[in-house]
């Protein structure tokens, strides 16, 4: 067996001398249920093509059981090691001792998993949500001298990102006494809800004026925008608009002067997952457990030019 | 014979409907009583009361000798009063052995212990010269099976007092012995059976003594032996038969002579059903079909109006060759059916009376043509007083009616789409012998004016009563057509039993 | 056929006649009997609305504050009705379908083919706005066919043949989509959603037009009495003539078309198709919303406008729920409270145990004021 895999590799040194040999690599993605999702699992695959990993990609289609059943499909092709973008956070224990039985390194990428052995998987490649709320807390913060009344539209209740977003956020406005969170609810992730939620706050708000709509996603702040400018308001001036994900629809209302500011949400995290493998391959066994990848803040200066480049993708 | 049962004064209103006022009821055990009354006498109600269905308003009920208040059957049913009730109450999707052993079952260790279960169903239902398969669903029986099941169900709780409601009107004159033997047998052990019914013959057959009720009111409380039919009936009415029941044979051949066949049948076989039956019925005339339960009377009923696809044969209406596929079809080419099971096929109970009249008229018009409401209420009126359907008004629910004012709506909404072939399927079942009389005057006068009936009855007296001619079917295909002095119940007695 | 006018007219009019006074008087009567009855059908759903709607105003002295600016009215009550549109709308379908004794989970996934259907026609240059809302409708109309065509056909029953298009809708629309979220530009599409007329949002006049006009063919012709029957009895409805295949058809169909209206008007007020979030849930909100109208789910009766009043009842909540500051994770312990009340309201066994318990006084207004 390994030796057949050696002469495989041999065999393709002469077609791809970038790496050592061909690595195949299993990745059980939770399935395409967004635009977000969507784009990220592009991005793996593009990123493996670039670096001529062979990529077995499966698409759980929002189901655990598919993704254990993915798993060890990939442990029996023997594959040189296993991305999961887990669906859940728990559960995943006898799986991940299978693959290490087999010797076969796992990443988990985007959400966390909860088991008591961390030796279970190589590294965590994950955006840190709690650095995202603190990042755009502290961009707001700044361009308001701490003087700001906020309206928050929470992610769906219970969310790991709305959760962490928010604790982020609220550590930051927590030193500046001028700035409080007048209004909260949830608009669920979506730009229908953000709109709703948005036109009942304003109503509610009767007159009094909001600095700034703090966002959990960018969804939700397109919808807040919408139904600013349905008020009679000027979104981005008379309100200001910041959130998080950095998709493109936004850098658009950015660029158009309608929203503020927000943290990517990098779907690149193909990459250092692949650097972890490759890491793996060459003997770095023990690794460091939690790869950040949290992006930088976006504002209206740069957002005409990153929308280019994102449109283009 | 001792006291058992006692109801003094019982009244009950519904809205807008004194149902019982002040009715009274002696039972004592090992007795079979009577109870008889037209159609809203009251019958069911009194049953309802006393069996915990319903709370009454005033009046006392007395069991043993203690005073009772029976706020549900269940609480009527632990100190020993069992009901079957008129229309069979029992759950089509679960098998006859679960029926009746509903809420009862023999338990092993606190599971139910089926074999034992099926073990006691086949000996309950024995009893009953029922030879079934006690692990079937309920559903694929006929209404007479699963009528003698819910009886057999009555009597397996071994009760104190045993109610049945108008327990014979599905069964064939066999079946009605064999109930007649167990009831015998109950009575022997003490049972008090109190039997409502509308054939006066079983009346005479089994029972001992007979309360009257009439509108609500109690008329009286008789030794049977000393009640001759005529006070009966009389008392039931509060007139006399005699003028009702005409006598119409004088004036039938010359009737016949002059008319011309509107409804044929040639050679016309339904699978499962019906074979190679053929069946002509003159315009304006009524023709009876007789017949035991499933010797395809009520399948004929079926194949004339496009219920059951024919597998061979031909049906001509007026000359014109009939291709039914769906009920449309048959009323369409004018005729109308009054189905055999009232409560499934024939009433749509939540809707008033008004918009159960006038439905059939309405879909006869289409959709886009919709009558006005005081259109509909000027049919509905016309035929509440032609019928004379008892009711307060004609926007009550058709549900809240008593079986034979029931069978008057269907009646209405055919009449008033004035189909050239009225079929009807059992339509006294259930239904009193005021009605009955009532409906025999309505056959005649329909034919009167010009209308032909096709009428499968299991009552033939009934049927001779009203018939111009009838058709005796046996194991599926007609035997005997008698007409004319021929025509009398003995003559189709015996063509159903000799052929 | 004859009419049954000259059967009648004979011997009727000597009758009608005769007892002439009787009948006018039993006539009158029943007219208000039956006008009673019908006002209490009212009276529990409005009485919901009504203390629902006075929360806010505890919560929010200026809820019932309504401005005019930019040509619109602008104010809390507005965005209630506003925001129930999609759900007003297909509980109007909803309540044809659960009258024929079926239910249609499909909706919410038949909101999401046509936004995405529209959404994708909105992006070819120069294509016109009729053909889109046409296309639209049309996908809306074969979608409910289809239901209907399963269950009255094949003999489906109504929750699985309407569960296979609600799992596979979704999917489709996302297949339309491509996965992605699509936005258009397109000022006629977006005055759907976010336009206005006479000072009122669009959402309201579509709901309004589609009220009426479903009003009018159904309770104008003898539609609606037809569906009411087939739902009590379909095989006796079958009987006496009816076409209870083609009616029940015809519910899944209009639910189908209330499904691609709300549909459009959910995509074009965020301008975009959002396959997966579009009506997610709302079939479940349409169905409440006609149980809180009072109709039964075995079929039988409906009413369009109590089911309108339901869909009302559960915007107001919602609009409370913004507006109340309460924190977001009592949001579904909340609704689910208040609905539970106001169907127990609703429950006259559950109002007659109440008042027996504790003889309370509005209970014993109310029912005066019933009999009145």
């Amino acid at each position: 067996m390994k030796n057949f895999k050696l002469v495989s590799a041999f065999s393709l040194w002469a077609v791809s001398a970038s790496c050592a040999f061909a690595t195949t690599v299993g990745f059980s993605q939770v399935g395409s249920e967004s635009g977000w999702r969507t784009s990220f699992s592009e991005a793996v695959k593009a990123e493996a093509k670039q670096r001529g990993i062979d990529l077995k990609f499966a698409d759980a289609q929002q189901k655990q059981e598919n993704q254990i059943k993915a798993v060890r499909s990939f442990i029996a092709q023997g594959v040189d090691a296993i991305i999961i973008a887990p669906v859940v956070e728990t559960g995943w224990k006898p799986v991940l001792k299978e693959a290490k039985r087999a010797r076969i390194p796992v990443v988990i990428v985007d959400r966390n998993i909860n088991v008591d052995d961390d030796s279970l998987y190589l590294t965590r490649i994950a955006t840190d949500f709690t650095e995202e709320g603190r990042k755009i807390g502290e961009w707001l913060m700044d361009k308001t001298q701490g003087n700001c009344d906020i309206a928050e539209l929470q992610g769906t209740v219970g969310a790991t990102a709305a959760i962490d977003r928010a604790t982020g956020f609220n550590a930051v406005i927590a030193n500046y006494p001028n700035a409080k969170i007048v209004r909260s609810q949830t608009g669920e992730f979506t730009r229908a809800k953000g709109k709703e939620v948005m036109e009942g706050f304003l109503k509610a708000q009767n007159g009094q004026a909001l600095c700034a709509v703090w966002a959990h996603n960018d969804e939700m702040a397109l919808g807040a925008v919408q139904a600013i400018k349905e008020a009679g308001l000027k979104p981005g001036k008379d309100i200001l608009i910041v959130s998080v994900d950095g998709v493109p629809d936004y850098f658009k209302a950015m660029a158009d002067g309608d929203a503020n500011a927000t943290v990517e949400y990098s779907p690149h995290m193909g990459g250092p997952a692949f650097d972890a493998i490759d890491a793996f391959i060459k003997g770095n066994k023990e690794q460091s457990k939690w790869v950040s990848t949290t992006g930088e803040v976006f504002t209206q200066e740069t957002a005409a030019a990153e929308y280019e480049k994102r449109r283009l993708r | 014979m001792s006291l058992i049962l006692e109801l003094n004064n019982i009244s009950k209103h519904y809205p807008g409907v004194k149902a019982l006022e002040e009715v009274s009821l002696r039972l004592c055990s090992g007795e079979v009583h009577a109870l008889l009354g037209e159609n809203g006498a009251g019958k069911s109600t009194l049953v309802k009361v006393m069996t915990g269905a319903q709370s009454k308003d005033s009046g006392d009920i007395v069991f043993l000798g203690e005073k009772q208040h029976f706020c549900t059957p269940i609480e009527a049913q632990k100190v020993g009063i069992s009901t079957v009730y008129q229309e069979v109450n029992l759950l089509p999707n679960l098998s006859v052995a679960q029926n009746l052993f509903l809420g009862h079952e023999p338990k092993r260790f606190g599971l139910i212990h089926f074999n034992k279960m099926y073990t006691d169903a086949r000996s309950v239902l024995t009893q009953f010269k029922l030879d079934i398969d006690v692990t079937a669903p309920l559903s694929q029986y006929s209404i007479a099976v699963q009528q003698l099941i819910a009886i057999a169900r009555g009597v397996a709780m071994s009760a104190k007092v045993l109610v049945l409601d108008e327990p014979t009107a599905s069964l064939d004159a066999d079946e009605v012995q064999v109930l007649f033997g167990i009831l015998n047998q109950l009575k022997q052990k003490g049972v008090a059976i109190v039997f409502i019914t509308h054939f006066l013959d079983q009346v005479y057959q089994i029972s001992d003594r007979i309360t009257v009720l009439r509108n609500g009111r109690f008329i009286g409380e008789y030794l049977t032996s000393e009640l001759p039919q005529t006070q009966l009936i009389e008392a039931m009415l509060g007139r006399s038969l005699q003028a009702q029941l005409v006598d119409k044979k004088s004036d039938d051949n010359a009737v016949k002579a002059t008319t011309a066949v509107l409804l044929s049948l040639e050679s016309v076989s339904v699978k499962g059903s019906i074979q190679a039956m053929t069946l002509t019925v003159p315009k304006g005339q009524a023709v009876g079909l007789a017949g035991l339960l499933g010797s395809g009377r009520s399948e004929v009923c079926n194949a004339v109006f496009g219920l059951d696809l024919l597998e061979s044969g031909s049906i001509h209406l007026a000359g014109k060759k009939l291709h039914l596929s769906q009920p449309v079809d048959a009323i369409h080419a004018g005729i109308a059916l009054c189905p055999e099971d009232r409560k499934v096929d024939g009433i749509i109970g939540p809707l008033s009376i008004r918009e159960n009249i006038i439905l059939a008229l309405q879909a006869s018009v289409g959709w886009w043509r919709c009558l006005s409401k005081a259109r509909q209420e000027e049919i509905a009126q016309f035929f509440i007083d032609k019928l004379q359907i008892a009711t307060p008004d004609a926007d009550k629910p058709i549900e809240q009616l008593s079986g034979g004012n029931q069978q008057k709506v269907i009646l209405a909404r055919w009449l008033a789409i004035e189909p050239i072939l009225l079929v009807l399927d059992e339509p006294t079942r259930g239904i009193d012998i005021g009605a009955h009389a009532e409906i025999i005057k309505l056959i005649r006068s329909l034919c009167d004016d010009g209308m032909s009936l096709l009428v499968a009855s299991s009552e033939l007296d009934e049927l001779v009563a009203f018939s111009n001619k009838v058709v005796v079917m046996r194991d599926r295909y007609a035997v005997r057509e008698l007409t004319g002095l021929e025509l009398t119940s003995q003559h189709v007695m015996q063509a159903i039993a000799e052929g | 056929m004859k009419s049954s006018a000259e059967m009648i007219s004979p011997e009727a009019l000597p009758m009608a006649q005769s007892s002439q006074q009787a009948m006018n008087k039993e006539k009158t009567d029943r007219y208000q009997a039956g006008k009673s009855a019908s006002f209490g059908r009212y009276l529990w759903p409005l009485l919901a609305l009504t203390l629902l709607l006075l929360v806010n105003l505890f919560i929010d002295s200026s809820f019932f504050h309504l401005t005019y600016q930019d040509d619109r009215l602008y104010g809390s009550l507005i965005d209630i009705l506003n925001r129930s549109a999609p759900v007003a709308l297909l509980a109007i379908g909803m309540s044809l379908v659960i009258a024929t004794g079926g239910i249609d989970l499909s909706v919410g996934a038949v909101m999401a083919i046509v936004g995405a259907v529209c959404a994708n026609l909105l992006l070819i240059p120069d294509i016109s706005l009729v053909t889109v809302i046409l296309a639209g409708l049309i996908v809306g109309l074969a979608a409910g066919s289809i239901n209907g065509a399963l269950v009255s056909f094949l003999g489906i029953q109504p929750i699985v043949a309407t569960l296979l298009l609600m799992v596979a809708g979704r999917g489709v629309a996302q297949l339309i989509n491509q996965g992605q979220i699509i936005t258009f530009q397109h000022e006629g599409f977006a005055a759907i959603g976010v336009g206005q007329f006479l000072g009122l949002p669009m959402p309201i006049w579509i709901v309004v037009g589609m009220l009426l006009l479903s009003q009018l063919l159904l309770r104008k012709t003898a539609l609606g009495l037809f569906i009411e029957a087939v739902g009590c009895n379909a095989k006796a409805s079958r009987y006496l003539g009816i076409n209870d295949k083609s009616i029940k058809i015809f519910a899944y169909a209009i639910a189908g078309l209330c499904a691609a209206l709300a549909g459009m008007i959910s995509t074009a007020d965020i301008q975009g198709s959002d396959a997966n979030n579009i009506g997610l849930w709302l079939e479940l909100d349409a169905i409440l919303a006609v149980v809180i109208g009072g109709a039964a789910l075995t079929g039988g009766r409906f009413s369009l406008v109590l089911s309108i009043i339901g869909a009302l009842i559960i915007q107001t909540l919602a609009t409370t729920i913004i507006v109340s500051g309460l924190p977001a994770k009592f949001n579904l312990l909340i609704k689910a409270i208040v609905i539970l009340s106001v169907l127990l309201l609703q429950s006259e066994k559950f109002r007659r145990q109440l008042s027996g318990l504790f003889k309370l006084g509005i209970f014993n207004n109310a029912k005066a004021g019933d009999k009145k």
